[in-house]
C-alpha cells in the first residue's frame, strides 16, 4: 500500500479491521515513511523496526486466528522517550539517561501493547521534559515540519512532529505545563492533556509530579478520541490516579454545539498576542457561534500569575524528582579516576596555601562524584530548573516562594471554578506566537517560560485542555485553539473539537515532504 | 544512691520497623537476612518513572501504636519528601511526615523502681516513614569504596519521639524495654535491636543547680547505641563527660551549636560525629505522589477498643485479682501477651495464683527457655498443667513427684492422672494413713515427747518409717496428721 | 530579587551540581531574572487561602499488604555504572552507617 501516512488512525483501524491491509504492510509503510521523513524533521530518538514488525506479526496471526484484538490493533504508534518500555532505553532525551534500560513497562505502554498498538519507536523531547522548543534535547534537535528552520514546541516535540509529517497517525505525549497541547498547536496537529488522574503516571518519568498527565497526539480530535480511550483508566500503581469509568470517548463525538457555552478570557487577547494568531483564534470562535454555540466573557484575575506560580512549583517538584540521577543506581556517572585525581589536586593546593578553612570545606569524594556527575549528566536547562526548584524549597526561601506559589494555585483553580459555573468550555490561543526559529530563544529562559502563558493553568488546575488547529499564519506556520474543560470533561473538549473540525479542515492539511529537503539542513 | 549534682534530661528518638509482610510502598518482601539486593524492584530501588502506594497494614499498625501510646490522633494526615543525598536513599528523598504527622501528644507510663507510681513519659509524635537501604563498608584491603543494599529501602518505619522527660540512664532503658513489650503485644514490631527493628537516638542534656539559678548544658544527641544496655551505658557515659565539660568551661546550651556524638561500644566512650551544616536543609514539601489519608473519629474509637489489655493495665490486674506481688507481675508480663495468657488459664484452673506464677517461672519458662519454644508451643496446657498443681494443693502429690509427673507429662503428654499411675504413684486412702500414723505415734514415745518439747524436727523419723511401710504415702500429710494427734494427745 | 554567585555556590551544593565559575555566574544572573519576574506573585493577596498542593481530591488510596515478585538482582543491578557480583558501589561513605 502506497499512501498508509493519508489515513486516520480511525481509517486505518477500519481498513485493517476489514482486512484491506495487514498489520505487517502498515508497519513495514509506516518505517519506510519514518525512513525517509525522519531524516530531516529528527522526530525521532529510536526507531524499533524488528520489534514494530513482531508486534504486526502477532496482530496478523491473531486476526488470522479469529482471537479478538484491541481497539488499535495493527496501528502504529510513537511514544515519547520519557515513558518506559521494558528492556529497551527510556533516556528522557537526557546524557544521564542515554544507556538506562527501564526493567518495566510504563501503565501506558502496557494498555497500548494490550489494545494491539504496534509501538514503532520512541520521541524526542525537551530534557526530561523540561522546555518548550525540545532544542534542550541532548541528542538532537526535531524540526517542524512546517519550516524545518523552526522549532516544533515541546517538550512533546517529537511526538508532534512525527504526526504532523505524518510518520505515525498516533503518538503518545506528556503535559506538564503545556507539553502536548504547545507542540500539536505549533505543528497544525490536534492534542489533549487529560484531567489530571485520568490516565496513569506510573512508566513516565516524573518531571513535576503534581502536574504530569499523558495524552494523545493525532491528527484529529476523532484519532485523540480513539487514543485516550486506550490509555485512561484507573491504575492500583498510582494513587494519584482516578478511579471513575472512562467513556467511550470515541463514540462520544457526536452531539450538537447549538447552545453550548463558550467562554473567553479578554485578558488572553490582549498582550503580546501574535495579531495573526488572534485573527485565528476569533474566527475560531466565530465558527462556533456560527454552529449555534453562546460565547461568554469570562474573568481569570489570576491567569497573569500562572506562570510566576508555574515555574516555582514544577521547578520545586523537578527538583526532588531528579534527585535520584546521582551515577549510583543507574544511569551517567562521571569518571571517578579522573574526579578523585582532581580533587587529591585540589587539596593538596589548598594545603600548599594554607587555607584551612577552605580544606575543611570541600566536597568528600561521594559529594564530588554526585555533583560532577550531574554536572555531566544533565544540560543546562535542566540544571537551571533544579536550581531554581532547590532554591525556592530551601530554608528561607519556602514561605516566600513554594507557598505562595501554592496558594495562588488555589485562587487560579477557584477562577475556574468560578468561570465554569458560567460556561461549558473556555476557548482562547495555546501560544502567544507560531512556531519560533530555532536558537530564537535560547539564551533567554524566561522569555521561553513566558511562552507557556495560555496553558500551564490547566495544569496547575488539573484541568483537561485540547489544542487543535485552527488557521495558519501568512508565513504557512500552524496556528492552535486551546480549549479547556472542567474535571473529567473530556467528552466535552473532544465534541467542540470534533464540531470544529467537522466544519473546517485546517486539520486536514499536511506539511509538504521532506524528503528532498534533506540536503539542505545541516545535521 | 548518691545524689547527683546535677538532674539528666533525656529525650529520646525511636525508629521501629512495623510487621508487614511487604514494604511500605511497594509488594518486596521486608524479611531480615536475605542476600543484597535481592528484595527490590523498580519501586524502591527508586527506577525513572515509579510511583509509591501505601501499604493499608502499615498505617493500620501505626494507627495502632498511635492509639495505644495515647495520642492525638491526626483525622486528616499527609507525607512529605525530606530530600538529602545518600546513597542507601536511592530517590534522592525519604518520603516521611513533617507538618501533619500521624499523631501527637501521648504519653507512656513506665515502671519506677524507686517511686511507687509509674512515671509518665510524654510523647511529642508519632509518625510513619520509610526506611533507607544499608550502606557496607568494604574492609578489603586498599578499597575505600561502600556498597550498597537496598533490601531494607523502603521498610515501614514508625517514628516515635518523647518530650525530654527521662531522667536517668536506667529511666531510658526502662523505657525502650516498657516501649518494645507495649509494641510486642500489639505486634506492631518486634523491635529487635540486633536486626536494626528498633533504633534509637537520644538528646541529652544536664541541668545543674548554680547560685545563679538553673544552668542546662549543650544538648548532645547521642547514635550508635546497638542495645539497650548501650543506651544506659552511653547516656551514663555522657552525662559524666557534660558535667566535666561543664565544670571545666561552665558552657551553657545556647552558646555552642548542637553536637552529635557516636557511642563507641568497644571504647566505651561517646565521639563527636561530623555534620556538614548544609545536610540540614531538607527541603520538606508535600509528596505529590501520595494522596492524604483520612480516619474518622469511629475509626480511632474502633482502633482504640481493640488494642486489648495492654501491659500496664495486665500488671495491675496480676497484683489485684490474683495476689501476685509486683514482682512475679512484672516477670509473667514481660514474657508477652502469650505467657500471661498461660498464666491466666492456669491460675484460674488451679486456684492459685501464687503457685501457678512459681510453677510458671520455675518450670514451664525453664523448658520455653531451654527449647527455645514460644510458650504456645509448650506441650503441657495450662489445663492439664492446672489439674497437677491442684493434686499437689491438695495433697496427693508432693512436690517433687509433681515435679515428675510434670516431666512425665512433657516427654509424653496425656492427663496427669495417666502420669500418676505410669509413674506408680498410688493414691492413699487418708483412712489408711490416719491409722498408720496412729499407729506410729503410739509406737514412738520417745520421738512424742521430743515433738511436744518443741523439736518439730524429730517428726522426720516418723515420716521416714511411714514411708518405708507405705511408699506411696505424701509425706506432707503424714507430717501433719501427727502433728494433729500428738497435739490431742 | 537578585541571586548572588555566594548563594548559588550554597544552592548548588544542595543540589549536587558541580558549576563551573562561568556557569554560577550565568546562573546567578538568569536565576535573578526569574526570580525578578517572579515578584509578580507579592502583589497576590493569599491571606486566608489554603495552599494547593494537589489537583485531585481523591484520599485513602492504600494497597493490600501483600509481597509481589520484584526484580532479580541482576536486574536490579544492570544498570549500575559501578558494582560487583551483589551490591552497587560508591565512595566510602562517611560518618554512621
Ligand atoms: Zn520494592
Amino acid at each position: 500500500m502506497e499512501s498508509f501516512w493519508e489515513l486516520t488512525a480511525r481509517e486505518l483501524s477500519d481498513k485493517l479491521r476489514r482486512g484491506e491491509c495487514s498489520a505487517v504492510e502498515v508497519a513495514r509503510a509506516c518505517l519506510d515513511r519514518i525512513a525517509a521523513e525522519d531524516a530531516t524533521v529528527r522526530a525521532f530518538l529510536s526507531v524499533e523496526p524488528d520489534w514494530a514488525l513482531s508486534q504486526a506479526e502477532e496482530v496478523d496471526r491473531r486476526r488470522r486466528a479469529g482471537e479478538s484484538l484491541g481497539p488499535l490493533a495493527g496501528v502504529p504508534v510513537a511514544v515519547k522517550d520519557n515513558l518506559c518500555v521494558q528492556g529497551r532505553v527510556t533516556s528522557c532525551a537526557s546524557r544521564m539517561l542515554a544507556h538506562f534500560r527501564s526493567p518495566y513497562d510504563a501503565t501506558v505502554v502496557d494498555r497500548l501493547l494490550k489494545a494491539g498498538a504496534i509501538i514503532v519507536g520512541k520521541t524526542n523531547l525537551d530534557e526530561f521534559a523540561m522546555g518548550g522548543s525540545t532544542e534542550t534535547s541532548a541528542f538532537q534537535f526535531t524540526r517542524n515540519p512546517w519550516d524545518v528552520e523552526r522549532i516544533p514546541g515541546g517538550s512533546s516535540g517529537g511526538a508532534a512532529a512525527c504526526v504532523a509529517a505524518r510518520m505515525v497517525p498516533l503518538s503518545v505525549g506528556s503535559d506538564t505545563g503545556g507539553s502536548i497541547r504547545q507542540p500539536a498547536a505549533l505543528c497544525g496537529i490536534s492534542g489533549l492533556k487529560p484531567t489530571y488522574g485520568r490516565v496513569s503516571r506510573f512508566g513516565l518519568v516524573a518531571f513535576a509530579s503534581s502536574l504530569d498527565q499523558i495524552g494523545p497526539l493525532a491528527q484529529s480530535a476523532e484519532d485523540c478520541a480513539l487514543l485516550l480511550e486506550v490509555l485512561a483508566g484507573h491504575d492500583p500503581r498510582d494513587a494519584t490516579s482516578l478511579d471513575r469509568p472512562v467513556p467511550r470517548y470515541a463514540s462520544e463525538l457526536e452531539g450538537a454545539i447549538k447552545g453550548l457555552r463558550i467562554g473567553w478570557v479578554p485578558e488572553h487577547f490582549t498582550e503580546g498576542l501574535d495579531g495573526e494568531v488572534g485573527e485565528a483564534v476569533r474566527e475560531a470562535l466565530r465558527i462556533y457561534e456560527d454552529l449555534g454555540a453562546e460565547l461568554v466573557e469570562v474573568a481569570s484575575p489570576h491567569a497573569r500569575y500562572a506562570v510566576a506560580a508555574y515555574y516555582i512549583i514544577a521547578p520545586s517538584e523537578a527538583s526532588s524528582n531528579l534527585a535520584r540521577y546521582d551515577g549510583v543506581h543507574y544511569g551517567y556517572r562521571t569518571d571517578e579516576k579522573a574526579m578523585l585525581a582532581d580533587l587529591e589536586e585540589e587539596r593538596r593546593l589548598l594545603r600548599e596555601s594554607g587555607d584551612e578553612a577552605a580544606l575543611e570545606e570541600i566536597d568528600s569524594a561521594l559529594v564530588r562524584l554526585y555533583r560532577r556527575s550531574r554536572a555531566g549528566g544533565f544540560g543546562a536547562e535542566v540544571k537551571r530548573r533544579i536550581m531554581l526548584g532547590t532554591y525556592a524549597l530551601s530554608a528561607g526561601y519556602y514561605d516566600a516562594y513554594y507557598l505562595k506559589a501554592l496558594k495562588v494555585r488555589r485562587l487560579i483553580r477557584q477562577d475556574y471554578d468560578r468561570a465554569f459555573s458560567q460556561v461549558d468550555v473556555i476557548a482562547g490561543p495555546v501560544t502567544p506566537s507560531p512556531a519560533f526559529r530555532l536558537g530564537e530563544k535560547t539564551s533567554d529562559p524566561l522569555a521561553m517560560y513566558l511562552f507557556d502563558l495560555y496553558t500551564v493553568g490547566a495544569n496547575l488546575a488539573g484541568l483537561p485542555a485540547m489544542a487543535i488547529p485552527c488557521g495558519f499564519s501568512r508565513e504557512g506556520l500552524p496556528i492552535g485553539l486551546h480549549l479547556q474543560a472542567p474535571a473529567l470533561e473530556e467528552v466535552r473538549l473532544l465534541r467542540a473539537a470534533h464540531a470544529l473540525q467537522r466544519n473546517t479542515d485546517w486539520h486536514r492539511r499536511r506539511p509538504g515532504s521532506h524528503i528532498a529537503a534533506r540536503s539542505e539542513l545541516r545535521g | 544512691m548518691a545524689a547527683l549534682p546535677y538532674t539528666i534530661v533525656v529525650g529520646l528518638e525511636v525508629h521501629v520497623q512495623l510487621l508487614t509482610e511487604s514494604k511500605l510502598f511497594c509488594g518486596c518482601s521486608t524479611k531480615f537476612g536475605a542476600p543484597p539486593n535481592t528484595q527490590t524492584c523498580p519501586v524502591c530501588i527508586g527506577m525513572p518513572g515509579v510511583l509509591p502506594v501505601m501499604n493499608a497494614k502499615a498505617f493500620a499498625l501505626a494507627l495502632k501504636a498511635a492509639a495505644a501510646l495515647n495520642c492525638h490522633i491526626a483525622t486528616f494526615t499527609k507525607w512529605d519528601r525530606k530530600n538529602y543525598y545518600y546513597p542507601d536513599l536511592p530517590k534522592g528523598y525519604q518520603i516521611s511526615q513533617y507538618d501533619l504527622p500521624l499523631c501527637r501528644d501521648g504519653w507512656l507510663d513506665v515502671p519506677s523502681e524507686d517511686e511507687a507510681e509509674d512515671r509518665r513519659i510524654r510523647i511529642i509524635r508519632v509518625h510513619l516513614e520509610e526506611d533507607a537501604g544499608k550502606s557496607l563498608h568494604d574492609e578489603k584491603a586498599g578499597r575505600a569504596d561502600s556498597r550498597i543494599d537496598l533490601n531494607r529501602a523502603g521498610t515501614p518505619l514508625l517514628e516515635i519521639v518523647t518530650y525530654p522527660d527521662i531522667r536517668s540512664p536506667a529511666e531510658a532503658k526502662t523505657f525502650l524495654q516498657e516501649l518494645k513489650l507495649l509494641l510486642n503485644y500489639l505486634e506492631v514490631s518486634d523491635c529487635n535491636m540486633q536486626e536494626g527493628s528498633l533504633r534509637v537516638d537520644a538528646n541529652i542534656n544536664l541541668h545543674i543547680p548554680t547560685p545563679q539559678g538553673i544552668a542546662a548544658t549543650p544538648i548532645v544527641e547521642v547514635k550508635n547505641m546497638n542495645s539497650f544496655r548501650a543506651v544506659e551505658k552511653a547516656l551514663a557515659y555522657e552525662a559524666e563527660r557534660q558535667w566535666g565539660v561543664f565544670q571545666e568551661t561552665g558552657r551553657k546550651l545556647g552558646e555552642v551549636p548542637k553536637q552529635t556524638r557516636g557511642w563507641d561500644e568497644h571504647a566505651e566512650v561517646t565521639r563527636p560525629q561530623r555534620s556538614k551544616e548544609e545536610s540540614s536543609d531538607y527541603r520538606y514539601f508535600p509528596e505529590p505522589d501520595l494522596v492524604p489519608v483520612t480516619v474518622t473519629p469511629e475509626e480511632i474509637e474502633r482502633v482504640q477498643a481493640s488494642l486489648g489489655e495492654l501491659p500496664a493495665d495486665l500488671r495491675r490486674r496480676l497484683r489485684r485479682d490474683y495476689g501476685l506481688n509486683a514482682y512475679d507481675a512484672d516477670v509473667l508480663v514481660n514474657q508477652g501477651r502469650s505467657t500471661v495468657h498461660y498464666f491466666l488459664r492456669l491460675a484460674d484452673v488451679c486456684g492459685d495464683g501464687k503457685a501457678a506464677a512459681n510453677w510458671i517461672q520455675q518450670d514451664v519458662l525453664r523448658v520455653v527457655h531451654e527449647r527455645q519454644i514460644s510458650i504456645t508451643d509448650f506441650p503441657i496446657p495450662p489445663d492439664t498443667l492446672g489439674e497437677v498443681i491442684r493434686m499437689v494443693r491438695g495433697g496427693r502429690l508432693d512436690t517433687p513427684k509433681g515435679r515428675q509427673v510434670f516431666a512425665h507429662l512433657l516427654q509424653h503428654g496425656g492427663r496427669p492422672q495417666e502420669a500418676v499411675d505410669a509413674l506408680g504413684f498410688k493414691d492413699v486412702d487418708d483412712a489408711e494413713v490416719q491409722a498408720l500414723c496412729r499407729e506410729l505415734v503410739d509406737a514412738n514415745p520417745k520421738v512424742v515427747a521430743e515433738v511436744r518439747s518443741g523439736k518439730e524436727k524429730a517428726l522426720g523419723s516418723l515420716v521416714g518409717q511411714a514411708k518405708k511401710r507405705n511408699p506411696h504415702v505424701n509425706p506432707a500429710r503424714v507430717k501433719e496428721i501427727c502433728l494433729e494427734l500428738i497435739a490431742r494427745m | 530579587m537578585a541571586i548572588s554567585e555566594q548563594e548559588i555556590r550554597k544552592v548548588a551544593l544542595l543540589a549536587r551540581l558541580e558549576l563551573t565559575p562561568e556557569e554560577a555566574r550565568l546562573m546567578a544572573t538568569q536565576l535573578s531574572r526569574v526570580l525578578e519576574y517572579m515578584e509578580l506573585l507579592n502583589s497576590v493577596d493569599t491571606q486566608g487561602v489554603e495552599p494547593l498542593a494537589l489537583a485531585v481530591e481523591v484520599t485513602n488510596v492504600l494497597r493490600e499488604d501483600r509481597v509481589t515478585p520484584g526484580l532479580d538482582r541482576e536486574s536490579a543491578l544492570a544498570n549500575a555504572p559501578h558494582r560487583d557480583d551483589e551490591c552497587y558501589r560508591v565512595p566510602a561513605v562517611l560518618g554512621e552507617t
